[in-house]
């Protein structure tokens, strides 16, 4: 058989295994988008037909304080959730890395909560963190510290909110694992001849190592924080809490939700989720941009 | 962290203009499917927002049953949930009858997301003076009925006579027409350890009952044509008081804090646990409390007034609408008609006797939001209790419902509500001032308000 004639059946067998996902994608994904794009610049109250108001929607955004108060709030959530997250879950994967034949336990044991509904951890959360009877506060005052009130003072919500998604970081720790075993230990074994200590192994080889896998993951990271939106919602928004403490839980998802399904305004929550987009894709194009140049690929020269 | 994302909007969003193209535009949205009262309805009855898993729900929807057999009830159960109900609307799978609470059903109307019922109350002869008007009225907007009320929730005060007698506080003193009374009784019960709040005095239920409030002092929070009043100086000076009700009592985070870990609906309650002195609370509440009683409850009430000395209360319930694109109007509205009927309520009333003694317990009174069923099963079955506190208790949500009123219905109302929760919050949190949240709440109610009518 002609090289050519190859090349396009294993094109064609290729396009066929993928088929599924791609039709998934235009259908659940890309028409939605074009659909949402499209409907940011109608009045669409979802009853009646879309009205088209041109830009209205958007410029609708800049004139409610809402939408400036919940994208700081996103903001500031995702600046303590990002790092804490990469440096708890770091933490994890060097501890699981140690732990030879019980590490297939214990990665299971750490990835089982990215299983557990959001709302089920949203409501076990706002007991383990309540002010005054929550376990998180008791083991603070083991140690002699008198702990805040988590879920009611303004001040400490968005720090609350980053605490609870860090049950969520077993997808995290997986991946560094991964990382961490590829590591070369010739490396350490250098290191240790030339006298080199722990700390310096980690941030000398391991994190250089692995910085292709903590680049992946504060990029991700950092756009899941930037769609926070179960955690909050459960928490503060939901049924069962009828009433929100305070506009400083108040994430750009949640209003943006509030928007669509409270309101019917869903040209402007369109127009919100494009808002987000380019958002995110600009955060995403600095960190890739400083990113690369501290990255280290394998296989690269 | 879940990647719900800005897909989430995009894609329901999407989703609802691609199957908005089969949707209930086409369909017959003038509510002119609603038969007649000696229409026979057969099909399926899809049905929306309704739990319905106690006895007096259970033996409302036998009732139905056993008048059309030829229906079937599918009953997707759970409580309203406002996306759900959307998309299947817009997406054209319409349920054909929903429960939802009153307060929101200016909203759905003004959107045009639910049908007028007058065809389906004349053509049916539902009399609609067996309902409390008050209810009536909440299901009304610009001279159309779009919803069938049912039950009745007003609010008294409700005491824990263990905290009062430790503190040395009289019935007579838990009142709120004197409001620099109340506060001195609030802070005499309030008790703390450590610099925390071990038992709250009296709980004015901020941020929900700001409207409460708003009434207590005179002022309407959404003026009779729907507008917004949100920053009225009554309202302001309300909103003031209630704060430094907190404020005396640990302040807002400390407050809330304690009570969050309240046992609300366990035996050990926060009356019986003497974590409560006193909270004005709806009359279903008292059905919660009967077994509280083996754990030392001891419990006294009084009414809530305004400051004139006047009872008052807040109303709130539910209603039974009928969808745009409900495909089976005619059964939808024998539903409803046959759910809020006296014959129903009645056969109600006996199933929750049973209930009560088969627990040994006593009934606590059915506010079904029939005027008509009200006081007949009142006069039929609600005894002496032998406990003077629930009697009194009783008593007073009796007294409670002539007197009730509710927010007026608006084409705002969603945003209305979530104006004011968000300015009580930010206030009760000290982020902004009573009179700074509420301007800021108002404008952004009135905005709301304002494009609504404009359709």
């Amino acid at each position: 058989m002609p090289r050519s004639e190859l090349v396009r059946r294993e094109n064609r067998a290729g396009w066929f295994f993928v088929l599924p996902w791609v039709a998934g994608f235009l259908i659940f994904t890309a028409g939605p988008m074009i659909a949402s794009l499209v409907l940011s610049f109608t009045d669409y109250q979802m009853i009646r037909s879309p009205r088209p108001v041109g830009f209205d929607n958007y410029r609708a955004l800049f004139d409610d304080p809402r939408v400036l108060k919940s994208l700081s709030n996103t903001f500031v959530y995702a600046a303590m959730f990002v790092p804490l997250g990469t440096v708890a879950a770091l933490g994890l994967a060097l501890m699981l890395q140690r732990v030879g034949r019980a590490s297939g336990f214990f990665r299971t044991a750490f990835y089982l909560p990215e299983m557990t509904p959001a709302v089920a951890a949203g409501a076990m959360f706002l007991l383990l963190l309540n002010g005054q009877q929550g376990l998180v506060n008791k083991v603070l005052g083991w140690f002699g510290i008198n702990g805040p009130n988590w879920t009611t003072d303004p001040n400490w919500l968005k720090p609350s909110l980053a605490i609870v998604s860090l049950w969520t970081l077993g997808g995290t720790v997986v991946i560094y694992l991964a990382a961490l075993n590829g590591v070369p230990r010739q490396l350490y074994e250098a290191a240790e001849l030339d006298g080199a200590g722990p700390v310096t192994r980690l941030f000398r080889i391991t994190v250089p190592m692995i910085s292709g896998a903590l680049f992946f993951t504060v990029i991700t990271n950092t756009i899941a924080a930037m769609q926070m939106f179960d955690q909050a919602y459960t928490m503060f928004y939901g049924p069962q809490q009828k009433a929100a403490a305070s506009e400083e839980s108040l994430v750009y998802m949640v209003y943006l939700f509030q928007n669509a399904f409270q309101f019917f305004k869903m040209g402007f929550a369109s127009a919100m989720a494009w808002l987000l987009f380019v958002i995110i894709l600009g955060i995403t194009f600095v960190q890739v941009r400083i990113g690369n140049r501290y990255v280290y690929y394998h296989g690269e020269r | 962290m879940k990647n719900s994302g800005w897909a989430l909007a995009g894609i329901a969003a999407g989703a609802l203009v691609i199957t908005s193209c089969a949707g209930v535009g086409g369909k017959d949205d003038t509510g002119g499917k609603a038969g007649s009262a000696g229409s026979t309805p057969t099909g399926t009855l899809n049905v929306m927002g309704f739990s319905g898993e106690d006895e007096v729900a259970q033996s409302r929807i036998a009732a139905f049953k056993a008048a059309y057999p030829s229906v079937t009830v599918k009953n997707n159960k759970g409580d309203f949930d406002a996306q759900q109900f959307l998309t299947a609307v817009s997406s054209g799978n319409a349920p054909d009858v929903v429960y939802m609470a009153r307060n929101l059903v200016g909203t759905y109307a003004a959107k045009g997301a639910i049908l007028p019922l007058d065809d389906c109350i004349k053509n049916n002869d539902i009399d609609t003076g067996q309902y409390r008007e008050a209810a009536l009225n909440e299901v009304k907007l610009k001279d159309k009925t779009y919803g069938i009320p049912e039950f009745y929730t007003v609010t008294v005060n409700l005491i824990n006579s263990t905290a009062l007698a430790s503190a040395g506080v009289q019935t007579a003193d838990i009142q709120t027409t004197d409001w620099g009374k109340l506060e001195q009784t609030a802070k005499k019960l309030y008790k703390a350890k450590n610099g925390r709040p071990a038992r709250i005095g009296y709980d004015p239920r901020m941020p929900d009952f700001f409207p409460l409030w708003a009434l207590n002092n005179g002022a309407e929070l959404i003026k009779p044509g729907g507008e917004p009043n949100l920053n009225d100086p009554k309202a302001v000076e309300a909103l003031t008081y209630a704060i430094k009700l907190v404020n005396d009592q640990g302040g807002w985070s400390n407050f809330k804090t304690f009570r969050d870990t309240f046992d609300i609906f366990g035996e050990k309650n926060q009356f019986t646990q003497d974590q409560l002195g006193v909270m004005p609370i709806e009359n279903w509440y008292l059905n919660v409390l009967l077994d509280s009683r083996r754990n030392g409850l001891k419990l006294q009430s009084t009414m809530f007034t305004d400051r004139q000395g006047k009872p008052i209360s807040t109303l709130g319930g539910s209603a039974w609408v009928v969808p745009k694109g409900a495909k089976n109007q005619d059964a939808a509205c024998k539903w409803a008609k046959t759910l809020t009927a006296v014959d129903t309520w009645q056969k109600a009333a006996e199933a929750r006797m049973q209930t009560v003694a088969k627990d040994k317990t006593f009934f606590t009174g059915l506010f079904t939001g029939n005027k008509v069923a009200d006081e007949q099963i009142k006069a039929k079955y609600l005894k002496p209790t032998g406990d003077p506190g629930f009697d009194q208790a009783i008593n007073n949500y009796y007294a409670s419902l002539d007197v009730a009123k509710p927010l007026n219905p608006s084409a705002a109302g969603a945003e209305i509500e979530a104006a004011w929760k968000s300015a009580v919050g930010k206030a009760l949190g000290g982020t902004a001032t009573p009179q700074a949240a509420l301007d800021q709440a108002q404008t952004e109610a009135k905005a709301a308000f304002d494009k609504a009518s404009q359709g």
